[in-house]
């Protein structure tokens, strides 16, 4: 009796204690990246604000971002921040637990685009002081909501919303949603950024797992590629980049909705554009 | 024309951005009620930056902590009023002696400790120097480029912009000056016009960590101190210089780490940042001057329109237009 119960228990501990699900494995989107594709491997296209809340600051910094700003060597290998790396390619997820106790201490990711590697804290340790170094990939704490892994992330560095111009300040703080279904996963990302947008941006990714999957390296090395004054920062002054109007030209959208604002976002802009197109 | 002391206008200006600074710490810390000015409220945090090296974050500008066997180096006071809480966080640090107070320039929130820490520590002498002059061992040691001795020692309204006691002991008029001290190298660099014209930049060689000084902040718009010789193209440089000095990890993170003069920890990617936005303002505004257009023009145009909600910030200790208006007159000379 006292045999079969010890038994019993220890089957009960390898149970899990809550609804919370093993992220651990190669998750790859190569087969699914026409989700957003111009976001995604080619880059948006210059101009392109649509369905975004920007305010007219962040509009302004876009308008005046050269593209030859990552020709600096400076910028060559500048990682794509964690908010935005999901956006390419594959990750590796997996756990780190105390061995003694089991419990889970945090979860590991390394995403192939420029070999990035965040850790999400998951033992309830706070989020540092103001005072911290700001990094790409944040500070991340996580907690299960059921079976969805909920991520807090702070103390980013300054990145993008879309490689155009259009960027996401320092103290923006970014909630991620990790939903495994079987063998796919959406990750639902949601950026909080008052300082340039006006309402949350929100975007989703979608995953498979791969039961062979591997995630290769990601060397970068600045180089000299173009002969400058040192120090030059390429942009363009106010009013005098070329490229603004290409976007709504080759989509024959009018050029007012391609300059977006939480108003481009929402169904009821189709009227708007209708009127402003002249149809009926 | 450049005036290399402190004038009467110069202290005024100094004055009324300390007092801002000030009513902006006492409001942070009254919850922003606006209440007197009380540094008893203001705690000293303690940040590492890596190395032997650390951060104090208090009321003023940040203080570096170098600590090793050899005893405690510091890199600016912030105000007089914090020495004692200053030194309470070198104590939780180091037990060793004070003995190198670096002043990054000369401003009261980065040298309004100096009297008061200075008497806390004791300059390395022996020899010859203990004996022939009793109490050369007394106090450490004040080091700063010669120009922020000059703005510290001036008159002004008949007294002096700081005690004599917190003037620097040791001067240098070169590019630079160098240190070995708790086993690396401490590289001082002046950086000329920048913030003001008796800027330092500090290199610790080892620990890889640069204090910028207020060449760099992460918490507004640079302050251009024209009147002590600043001016917006030595600002760009100076980032420049603490761009070329930083060696990350990978992506641009990582590696060295910069102490700014004001705000958070930082690496190159904040600095490259910060540079962006400079420069761009720089170019701007100098497009601007090149077009003949007034200051009141240049204003109206907001060349920082785009940045301010990143540094034009409530309680920054630069507006908008103070920045523009630096730029614009640096341009001009």
């Amino acid at each position: 009796m006292i045999k079969f119960s010890f038994a019993l228990l220890a089957l009960l501990v390898a149970v899990p204690a809550s609804a919370q699900t093993n992220l651990s494995g190669v998750w790859n989107n190569l087969g699914i990246l026409n989700e957003d594709w111009p976001d995604r491997l080619p880059g948006p296209e210059l101009g392109d604000y649509a369905g975004l809340p920007v305010t007219d600051a962040v509009r302004a910094r876009a308008d005046a971002w050269d593209a030859s700003l990552i020709t600096l060597p400076e910028y060559q290998c500048r990682v794509h921040p964690s908010d935005y790396v999901s956006s390419f390619a594959g990750l590796r997820m997996w756990e780190e637990r105390d061995p003694q106790s089991q419990q889970l201490i945090a979860i590991h990711t390394h995403h192939f685009a420029w070999g990035t590697e965040r850790t999400i804290w998951m033992d309830g340790r706070p989020h540092p002081p103001a005072t911290a170094l700001h990094t790409a990939m944040g500070f991340s704490t996580g907690k299960w909501d059921g079976d969805i892994l909920v991520v807090t992330t702070d103390h980013l560095k300054e990145g993008w919303v879309r490689r155009n111009g259009l960027t996401r300040s320092d103290s923006a703080t970014v909630t991620e949603h990790f939903i495994r279904h079987g063998d796919t996963m959406t990750l639902v990302i949601s950026v909080v950024d008052p300082k340039y947008y006006t309402e949350p941006v929100v975007r989703s990714r979608d995953y498979e797992y791969e039961v062979n999957g591997d995630i290769g390296p990601y060397p970068c090395e600045p180089v000299e590629e173009i002969i400058r004054p040192k120090g030059e920062i390429p942009h363009h002054l106010p009013g005098t980049n070329p490229f603004l109007q290409e976007y709504a030209k080759a989509h024959g959208i009018p050029p007012e909705a391609a300059r977006g604002g939480a108003g481009t976002m929402y169904p009821e802009y189709r009227k708007t554009l209708r009127d402003m197109m002249g149809i009926k | 024309m450049r005036r290399s002391g402190f004038s009467r206008s110069t202290f005024s200006l100094i004055f009324a951005f300390v007092s801002a600074a000030c009513l902006a710490v006492a409001a942070q810390q009254t919850g922003g009620g606006g209440g007197q000015q009380n540094f008893d409220n203001v705690q000293v945090r303690i940040q590492k930056a890596q190395g032997n090296i650390y951060m104090l974050v208090g009321a003023g500008g940040n203080v570096t902590v170098q600590v090793g066997p050899d005893g405690v180096l510091m890199i600016d006071t912030e105000y007089a009023p914090m020495s004692n809480k200053l030194l309470a966080a070198i104590r939780t640090l180091s037990q060793g002696p004070l003995r190198y107070i670096i002043n990054t320039h000369s401003h009261p929130d980065h040298v309004g400790g100096n009297e008061d820490l200075k008497k806390a520590g004791a300059t390395i002498a022996g020899g010859n120097v203990t004996l022939d002059i009793g109490d050369a061992a007394q106090g450490a040691q004040i080091i700063s480029h010669i120009n922020a001795y000059k703005h510290m020692s001036a008159r002004v309204n008949n007294q002096y912009a700081t005690p004599i006691g917190g003037w620097p002991t040791s001067t240098f008029i070169g590019d630079d000056k160098k240190l070995y001290f708790n086993g690396e190298g401490v590289h001082i660099l002046h950086q000329p016009n920048a913030h003001t014209d008796g800027d330092s930049i500090v290199f610790f060689r080892k620990s890889d960590v640069i204090t910028a000084g207020d060449i760099f902040v992460t918490e507004g718009y640079p302050f251009i101190d024209l009147d002590a010789g600043g001016n917006i193209q030595g600002i760009v440089a100076g980032l420049n210089r603490i761009v070329d000095l930083c060696i990350p990890v990978y992506g641009q993170e990582g590696g060295t780490m910069v102490i700014p003069g004001h705000g958070r920890l930082s690496d190159v990617g904040d600095v490259i940042n910060f540079r962006e936005m400079v420069t761009i303002v720089r170019d701007r505004v100098q497009d601007m001057v090149k077009k003949n257009m007034t200051l009141e023009q240049v204003k109206a145009a907001k060349p920082t329109k785009d940045y301010d909600p990143l540094y034009n910030t409530a309680g920054a200790f630069v507006t908008a237009d103070a920045f523009v208006e630096a730029a614009y007159r640096s341009l001009k000379k």
